[in-house]
């Protein structure tokens, strides 16, 4: 006697699965169609699903009238200061599982401790914290709050442990210095985790909406995330508008996904991250 | 919901992780700056973000700080307990509260039961085409929910959403979906819901993977259909995965935000407001920073609250 469903069985185990891709997608395409729809066919009952002529002014328009060519740069700008914390977070990995050293369990207990402490608890004091220091309104004082994260070390941490004691301490018979190891010997030894933290940190750069909303104070500041809900509030009467702003932050997050999908869904198995 | 989740995963080894070879030299450097060098920056960092804030909060929601407090220090008061003597008497917070307690009531239970529906037929039917319909469940939980909230809220619109015009092509006069106190809580909560569940299958079915074949084989040598080798043998293997995913819905759901900021602002009367949403409102549109400050606390209090409960519960089963 066989596991296996019957031929019958497993058609319909299949066809449900389609529907509900589609169903789960549908959004993304109603998306995708309507960013390139004109407006009366966006607003017209009934809708059809199906632009019938396809226009990319709103595309167009929203970096030529609207702001969201400095928003882009703004975005990318945060996403760039989130590689420099992605590579603190290896270093401290790095330390925690290569060396022995005096308050290490403690420190260890204390970057796991602060998982339990969202955002949304941290905001308001953050805020102050970083209006004090005068970087409320920069690019800095956005990607500050997130720059390192507990998981992301634990990761680096269980992963940087099953590096060999002896290539490293071969390096240092030789003469290397630490960062020199560091960087020519453990980074490159660490590449597959490596690889899950840079998607990641892209994903969560380019996402990240509470911080930029509480931290940038002016347009000039204002990320993909922010711009785009502001443009909700401004132009609600415009869906291809908005639809097409939603597509410039969302396509390249799913062509990211396409390309990276094995790296992603690695990265989620182990952190269950958002 | 936007942040990472506060708890480990089960099995959350990393796959190529190899036991640690424990040859002892890596204690060499005893004594040496290199180790702390290493670690500072980000420890530093997490420090000033992680835990100084709890204890600015703390100090903070003592005060009369607001917008003057802000421009002047001067102008700042230590008001002892008042802040919290007003949060437990206004209506508004109860009122986010609930809303929060009914958003994580509906909204675990049906996380729940759609990811572990989906991931059991994922790995049911282990085809080629089943894994190629993977990425489109899991599609939702990548992107910035501040834009797919757009779209949503387009798919809600009264005037010229898609929604509505599906129900009336059947004959179901329309909903107000987002302008009912009522149907905008559950219209918010599916977003989430829709977001939360591809991220939920990934997780279900890493376990899944986890169980071994031997054990259905040897209930289906015994006798047993399919319907009783999952109900009997799966989902109680499931029973730690399961109970992950419930502790980590159920703190997403207290950190809930993005949705009904974009979708609602909290409306129509609040009725979208969620704790966290609550906090903001206070601390940044009426610029109370010392009142926002204890209800970030009392969140806070929450949160660890429900943590230590999960890993209690959890060295319990271990045991």
């Amino acid at each position: 006697m066989s596991t296996r469903p019957g031929r019958a069985s497993r058609v319909i185990t299949n066809v449900a699965l389609l529907l509900g891709a589609l169903l789960t997608s549908l959004p993304f395409f109603w998306m995708i169609f309507s960013s390139v729809k004109p407006r009366r066919e966006s607003v017209a009952h009934p809708p059809s699903l199906l632009p019938k002529h396809p226009t990319l002014e709103f595309f167009g328009q929203l970096f030529t009238q609207l702001n969201f060519g400095q928003y882009l740069a703004n975005t990318l700008v945060v996403v760039a200061i989130g590689f420099v914390g992605m590579f603190l977070m290896a270093m401290a990995g790095y330390a925690f599982a290569k060396f022995r050293f005096k308050g290490r369990g403690l420190m260890f207990a204390t970057v796991l401790a602060t998982m339990m402490i969202p955002a949304q608890v941290t905001m308001i004091p953050t805020y102050l914290i970083l209006n004090s220091v005068g970087l409320t309104n920069t690019l800095l004082g956005i990607a500050l709050p997130t720059l390192v994260g507990a998981f992301s070390i634990f990761l680096f941490r269980q992963f940087m442990t099953t590096i060999p004691d002896e290539v490293l301490e071969a390096a240092r018979i030789d003469g290397a210095g630490e960062l020199r190891i560091f960087v020519s010997i453990v980074l490159p030894m660490s590449k597959p985790i490596l690889a899950v933290q840079t998607v990641l940190t892209f994903i969560a750069g380019w996402n990240s909406f509470l911080w930029p909303l509480v931290v940038a104070g002016d347009q000039s500041r204002y990320t993909l995330s922010v711009g785009l809900a502001l443009l909700n509030q401004q132009v609600s009467t415009n869906p291809s508008l908005q639809m097409a702003g939603a597509a410039v932050m969302v396509v390249p997050i799913l062509i990211v996904f396409i390309v990276f999908q094995r790296h992603i869904v690695q990265g989620f198995t182990l952190s269950g991250l958002k | 919901m936007t942040s990472t989740s506060t708890v480990a995963p089960p099995g959350a080894a990393f796959p190529r992780v190899r036991r640690p070879r424990r040859s002892g030299p890596a204690n060499r450097r005893h004594g040496s700056v290199v180790p702390y060098a290493f670690v500072a920056p980000a420890f530093l960092l997490l420090l000033a973000f992680g835990v100084l804030p709890i204890l600015v909060a703390a100090v903070v929601s003592t005060t009369n700080m607001n917008i003057s407090g802000l421009a002047d220090s001067s102008n700042i008061r230590f008001i002892g307990a008042a802040n919290y003597t007003r949060l437990v008497h206004d209506p508004e917070f109860w009122h986010a509260l609930s809303n929060t307690g009914l958003f994580a009531v509906v909204g675990v239970p049906s996380i729940l039961a759609a990811s572990l529906a989906v991931a059991l037929l994922l790995h049911r039917s282990d085809s080629r085409f089943a894994r190629a319909l993977r990425a489109f469940y899991f599609m939702p939980a990548i992107t910035a929910i501040v834009a797919v909230a757009l779209v949503w809220g387009y798919l809600y619109n009264s005037q010229f959403g898609l929604f509505n015009y599906l129900l009336s092509v059947v004959g179901i006069s329309p909903v107000p979906w987002l302008s009912s106190p009522t149907v905008a809580k559950f219209s918010v909560a599916l977003v989430a819901i829709w977001r939360a569940t591809g991220l939920n299958i990934i997780i279900f079915l890493a376990a899944l993977q986890g169980i071994p074949k031997e054990y259905l084989e040897a209930a289906a040598i015994d006798g047993a259909n399919e319907r009783q080798r999952t109900l009997r043998i799966t989902i109680p293997l499931l029973r730690f995965a399961i109970f992950f995913v419930t502790i980590t819905t159920v703190i997403n759901w207290l950190q809930f935000f993005d949705e009904p900021y974009v979708l609602t602002q909290g409306g129509p009367v609040g009725a979208t407001t969620s704790i966290s949403l609550y906090i903001f409102q206070q601390g940044f549109r009426y610029n109370q920073f010392g009142f926002a400050s204890a209800g970030s606390l009392v969140l806070f209090v929450i949160i660890a609250v429900v943590t230590l409960v999960q890993l209690r519960l959890r060295r319990r089963d271990v045991d």
